[in-house]
């Protein structure tokens, strides 16, 4: 009787399970360089996500830059045109707007304007989320580069996705952008498997099965979903709850099954509801499954207000209204 | 002092090549505007005449290995660097046996084969990338160098500064070529830059600059030359603004009266390609015979390029959802 042996794994954060993620990929392939600000040691990245590397690998490799996001980004696409696999980090999702030339007419479109010819495997990794620094740091912009063909969007939800995911946009063969919630980055442990671990790119994973309505999100709003799911079950209602992980490719498959279940289904999100990832996803569905719906396909998004300061304000999903929300669609006679 | 000849400056085979590359690409931008002003090319096409003594000593001096990033006005560095002029001109008219499919077009001409590896259509953009090929070159242990080009429009650009400065801090082997044309778009330069020192500016960051008259192609060559041999030997930076002049519009159709009637017939009067061809048959010892006979090639190959482009087809409807990703995902609208 052969004997598979379990997968050696470590209480990680999503923090140590990214650390981990970079660590085994540039033990894997030397042509993995990562590029950013205070991310060599002592510093190791002001979220610590670069901690130890630069020391174990070498400053060639692990390279702290000036406060500079168009030459990190712009280094990072020249680098992977000579054969590496750099992976950039842009401190916040904010600040990613000041490469936005060189994420978004540059490596989204290198592989589409030379006809193949010149790709741009690069991996961006930002962060997101928090309020205490204001509105200028803490913006969900993932639905612009949604919109924008030639890059995958990717946002785990716990740390065995955070590493599986990231090692993936890593030997990705696309640009990736790889949002990392601050929500996510240190609070919540899990048991993460501590060798090369890869969660395929465009595949969403259904968290919790339920016959009475779909609950379709990603990153920092999964607990708050599954959250509700919960509270939900004890009124009798099955959810079943899908976290994207990927939102380019975006897995719309197993949302078009699950609804076709369900025939219900709601968004949620922190990026603004307007013209938000919840605008498409609902208008897929529509698309596609009109005949099988219940009622409408309702969002839960953050208002569209920027990120308030003050802990007395938030623009943010809630728990009550995602009930409401679900309540809405089930409780119609 | 005995005048120089082709011999003891360049020998024979290298004057030849330069004069026929200068004149391809003359003839060459001239049959593209004229094209695109009749309407048979329908193209942005950004001229380079006026560049052609810089981006015939650039070649010069390059390796095949040695990589370039380009600017939209990039029909000359393509040419200096090797890539197909069949392929450029084919990639102009939108067609398959375009560099890139046609998908392309004027503005994004590569040829990684020989080094030509990107051009960008946004000014000042190509400058971070090369850092990234820069150091890919000094991590692999090469002394392969990179060369970006940009004109002087592009040293006002936040993108261009933040690689000056990364290049002189991690001493990578980049040649920044300023190809200073005098105007940014339809802007002159004292109209838009407060001091038109462009050279200066990249000396504040620490690195190696140098400017060179760049209608002088011997001038040009040896400062080329020896930015070229610093960098192979590993001594960081180079920045070579070369003073040139726009000798057309600032596009194939653009009107360019603005333009002061003296300074434009100053420029015209150092034309690089006729200029050099009076040097050619004068000092440079070459006979009026072997002269038109680089020509009659120069000439042809125009002609031929311009009829494969033409004769080429456009690109299946497939193309359109190819080199989206690497994987071609299923058409979101169609599925």
């Amino acid at each position: 009787m052969s004997v598979l042996a379990e997968p050696k794994t470590e209480e990680m954060t999503s923090a140590v399970a990214m650390n981990s993620a970079l660590d085994c990929a540039m033990a894997a392939d030397p042509t993995v360089i990562l590029l950013g600000e205070d991310i060599a040691d002592p510093i190791g990245g002001v979220f610590k996500v670069t901690k130890g590397l630069s020391t174990k690998y070498g400053t060639h490799r692990v390279r702290s830059t000036p406060i500079s996001e168009q030459a990190i980004v712009g280094t990072a696409i020249g680098l992977s045109m000579a054969g590496y696999r750099p992976v950039a980090e842009i401190m916040f999702f904010d600040f990613v707007t000041v490469a936005m030339d060189q994420i978004v007419n540059h490596a989204t479109k290198l592989r589409y304007m030379s006809g193949g010819a010149t790709p741009a495997p690069i991996t961006v990794r930002t962060t997101v989320g928090g309020s205490r620094f204001g509105a200028q740091h803490a913006q969900s912009l993932e639905a612009w580069f949604m919109h924008t063909p030639g890059i995958k969007v990717v946002m785990p939800s716990n740390p065995v996705d955070a590493k599986g995911l990231l090692t993936s946009c890593v030997f990705d063969d696309d640009p990736c952008l790889f949002i990392e919630h601050l929500n996510l980055a240190y609070s919540s442990k899990a048991e993460v498997p501590v060798d090369d671990l890869r969660i395929p790119l465009g595949k969403a994973n259904v968290l919790t099965e339920g016959s009475d309505i779909t609950l379709i999100t990603y990153g920092p709003t999964v607990s708050l979903v599954r959250a509700a799911a919960e509270t939900l079950a004890g009124h009798g209602i099955g959810v079943e709850v899908i976290d994207l992980r990927t939102l380019m490719p975006l897995d719309l498959d197993t949302v078009f099954d699950s609804v076709t279940k369900t025939r219900r289904a709601v968004v949620v999100h922190e990026a603004t509801q307007f013209m938000g990832p919840g605008a498409e996803i609902g208008a897929q569905i529509h698309e596609q499954l009109f005949g099988e719906l219940l009622g409408p396909v309702l969002r839960v998004g953050a208002r569209f207000t920027p990120v308030p300061f003050s802990q007395g304000l938030s623009n943010a999903p809630s728990t009550e209204r995602i009930l409401a929300a679900v309540h809405s669609l089930v409780d119609q006679p | 002092m005995t005048a120089p000849t082709t011999e003891t400056l360049l020998g024979r085979e290298a004057a030849e090549r330069i004069y026929q590359l200068m004149l391809t690409t003359k003839l060459a931008d001239d049959r593209a505007r004229e094209e695109t002003k009749a309407g048979g090319l329908q193209a942005a096409f950004y001229p380079v005449r006026g560049l052609e003594a810089v981006c015939a000593a650039l070649g010069e001096v390059l390796r095949p290995d040695d990589q370039l990033v380009s600017t939209y006005r990039n029909l000359a560095d393509a040419l200096a660097k090797g890539v197909s002029l069949r392929a450029i001109m084919a990639e102009l008219y939108g067609r398959i046996d375009g560099v890139s499919k046609g998908k392309g077009g004027a503005m994004h001409l590569h040829d990684t084969a020989v080094g030509f590896m990107t051009t960008t259509g946004v000014v000042g953009s190509g400058l971070p990338i090369s850092l990234g090929l820069g150091l890919g070159a000094q991590l692999d242990g090469s002394d392969r160098v990179v060369v970006v080009t940009f004109g002087d429009g592009a040293t006002s650009i936040g993108a261009a500064h933040e690689a000056l400065n990364l290049a002189v801090l991690w001493k990578l082997p980049i040649l920044f070529l300023c190809q200073n044309n005098q105007w940014g778009e339809h802007t002159p330069i004292a109209e838009y830059a407060g001091s038109t020192d462009l050279r200066g500016r990249a000396e504040a960051y620490g690195m190696a600059a140098h400017r060179v008259d760049g209608f002088d192609l011997f001038a040009t060559l040896a400062c080329l030359r020896d930015a070229v041999a610093t960098l192979r030997e590993g001594g960081g930076p180079v920045f070579v603004e070369a003073m040139t002049y726009r000798l057309t519009g600032h596009t194939g159709t653009a009107d360019f009266s603005y333009v002061p009637a003296d300074e434009l017939a100053a420029a015209m009067d150092r034309d690089p390609a006729p200029v050099f061809r009076s040097w050619l048959t004068g000092a440079g010892g070459m006979t009026e015979d072997e002269t038109v006979a680089v020509e009659r090639r120069a000439e042809q190959a125009v002609a031929d390029a311009f009829a494969f482009a033409q004769a080429s087809p456009l690109p299946g409807p497939d193309e359109l959802w190819t080199d989206v990703f690497a994987t071609d995902l299923v058409s979101w609208e169609e599925r």
